[in-house]
């Protein structure tokens, strides 16, 4: 364990990571299968990733978190239900608007790619930097804006935009 | 093995305090409970054990405050509760390798409300004033020595939990110095700006974000997720972490942990016998899933901000009832 960023006086320097400075960190094996642990970073896999790939780097039955490159312009995605987003260590601004029509089946599950901005009228704008997380409310369509590369975290269901690349991304 | 067919016990009572140290003692079922000025002394019919009172009290708290939380809360190597969701097996050497093949470890059933209840008159009654059983060891007083008033505030603190998003209208509330949380000593450097929010009319409470790191960065206890994000059975509790997990969390179920900030250390078990397994060194960025057959503790020496991705979906109590439930989350 390394030592408390601190220095003389007591101030502490908190460390977080972005795609431009991380540190991984990784499983020591005593007596166990390292897989087991699906170890990721989120940066790392980010950094590997097309912009907006939504890559799966946690999976609990149905739900995901999926971790994005925000990196220019994204299409547009919809969702039948909510999710969130965290931005992890730069600003993505968030445009949200609600489809006159539904552009997803109601019991449909996780983010769907649309072809083309949908018609409907503007919900709001969220300008996220490093640590805010904001919603991507039911039934709304959404697309991002990022002037500088950050990695995003999104809490979903696991759906049609969800990529699955466990043995590339976790330690084995 | 427990016959669960059979009735949990509601038998708890509380007993007068004792004429020297002034500390009441506690009794569910079999079990006794009484302290003194240094040690939490629990017995059983053929076995006694004897705790230091400042761990024991960390962990009774983190057990009070998350409703004996998901599968088993090792206090140590030997006592601890194994949660059915409804009831509680209450345990001494349970999960002790030595215990089970000397065949004497011991358990017992109770509805989850009586013992919740007593649990909850014991760290109201045996934590000091001044003393602060959620907080870190260097923000708080010490446990020790006689009774010496109480802490009612800390050790009543309820477990945040948001419906849709912290911050939403009518939702769980952000933290801010107005309503009593200032920014904790080791995240002095954490921004604290909020995110930009432009509302269209009528979508009012339907377009919301908040800054999740000063959230976490002005948290008063350490090891207690509380919820701010919900999709579904799907729950973000993120988390402070300080020193260390005050117990060796016994998994029933995969548990996701993703590190915000910092770098938080697990030392990983075997769930049934304690064993050491494997050691998971995470840090900012870094995602690692808690399979469902292990138990584990975690160490931070800076304060680190964690994220706990929990389900908490009412069909995995089934699942693992019958024997279903996976134990690794994801295969590859």
């Amino acid at each position: 364990m390394s030592a408390p960023n601190s220095n003389d006086s007591g101030d502490y320097t908190t460390r977080f990571g972005s795609l431009a400075d991380y540190d991984k960190g990784g499983v020591e094996i005593i007596d166990d299968d390292p897989k087991n642990y699906v170890f990721s970073n989120i940066f790392e896999v980010c950094s590997n990733a097309a912009p907006y790939e939504r890559i799966a780097v946690g999976k609990n039955f149905e739900y995901v978190v999926e971790a994005a490159r925000a990196e220019g312009t994204s299409g547009w995605f919809a969702c039948a239900h909510d999710e969130f987003v965290l931005s992890l260590d730069g600003e993505v601004e968030v445009h949200l608007l609600k489809p006159d029509s539904p552009q997803v089946e109601a019991d449909s599950q996780g983010a769907h790619a649309l072809a083309e901005a949908p018609d409907g009228r503007k919900m709001g704008r969220l300008v996220l930097n490093r640590g805010h997380l904001g919603m991507l409310p039911a039934g709304s369509a959404y697309r991002f804006d990022a002037a500088a590369p950050c990695a995003l975290l999104f809490q979903t269901v696991e759906g049609p935009v969800t990529l699955q690349k466990w043995a590339e991304i976790c330690q084995t | 093995m427990d016959d669960m067919s059979l009735p949990a016990s509601t038998a708890t009572a509380i007993l007068p305090p004792d004429n020297r140290t002034g500390y009441q003692a506690f009794q569910a079922g079999d079990f006794s409970f009484r302290r003194d000025e240094y040690f939490a002394r629990i017995s059983w019919p053929g076995g006694n054990h004897i705790a230091p009172i400042d761990a024991f009290l960390r962990a009774l708290m983190r057990d009070v405050a998350w409703g004996f939380f998901y599968g088993v809360v090792n206090f140590d190597d030997v006592f601890g509760t194994i949660n059915h969701y409804g009831q509680v097996t209450m345990f001494a050497g349970r999960f002790n390798e030595a215990y089970r093949d000397a065949g004497r470890d011991f358990e017992q059933r109770f509805e989850a409300d009586a013992l919740m209840a007593l649990f909850k008159a014991m760290i109201g009654d045996w934590t000091n004033a001044g003393y602060d059983p959620f907080a870190a060891p260097m923000e708080t007083g010490a446990p020790w020595g006689p009774k010496r008033g109480e802490n009612g505030a800390a050790v009543e603190r309820t477990r945040v939990a948001a419906r849709r998003m912290t911050g939403l209208p009518g939702d769980a509330a952000i933290r801010t110095d107005a309503n009593g949380y200032p920014v904790n000593r080791m995240f002095a450097d954490v921004p604290q700006d909020e995110p930009r929010v432009e509302v269209e009319p009528g979508f009012e409470g339907e377009v919301g974000a908040f800054n999740l790191f000063a959230y976490l960065s002005r948290s008063d206890v350490t090891w207690n997720p509380s919820v701010c994000s919900a999709v579904g059975d799907s729950l973000f509790c993120p988390t402070s972490e300080e020193f260390t997990l005050p117990v060796d969390h016994g998994n029933d179920r995969c548990e996701w942990f993703i590190v915000l900030s910092d770098e938080v250390i697990w030392d990983v078990k075997d769930k049934e016998t304690g064993k050491p397994r494997a050691k998971v060194i995470m840090k900012a960025g870094d995602v690692s899933c808690m399979p469902a057959d292990i138990r584990h503790k975690g160490y931070a020496d800076k304060r680190a901000m964690l994220l706990v991705w929990e389900n908490g979906s009412p069909k995995i109590p089934e699942l693992i009832a019958r024997g279903e439930a996976p134990v690794v989350s994801v295969q590859f």
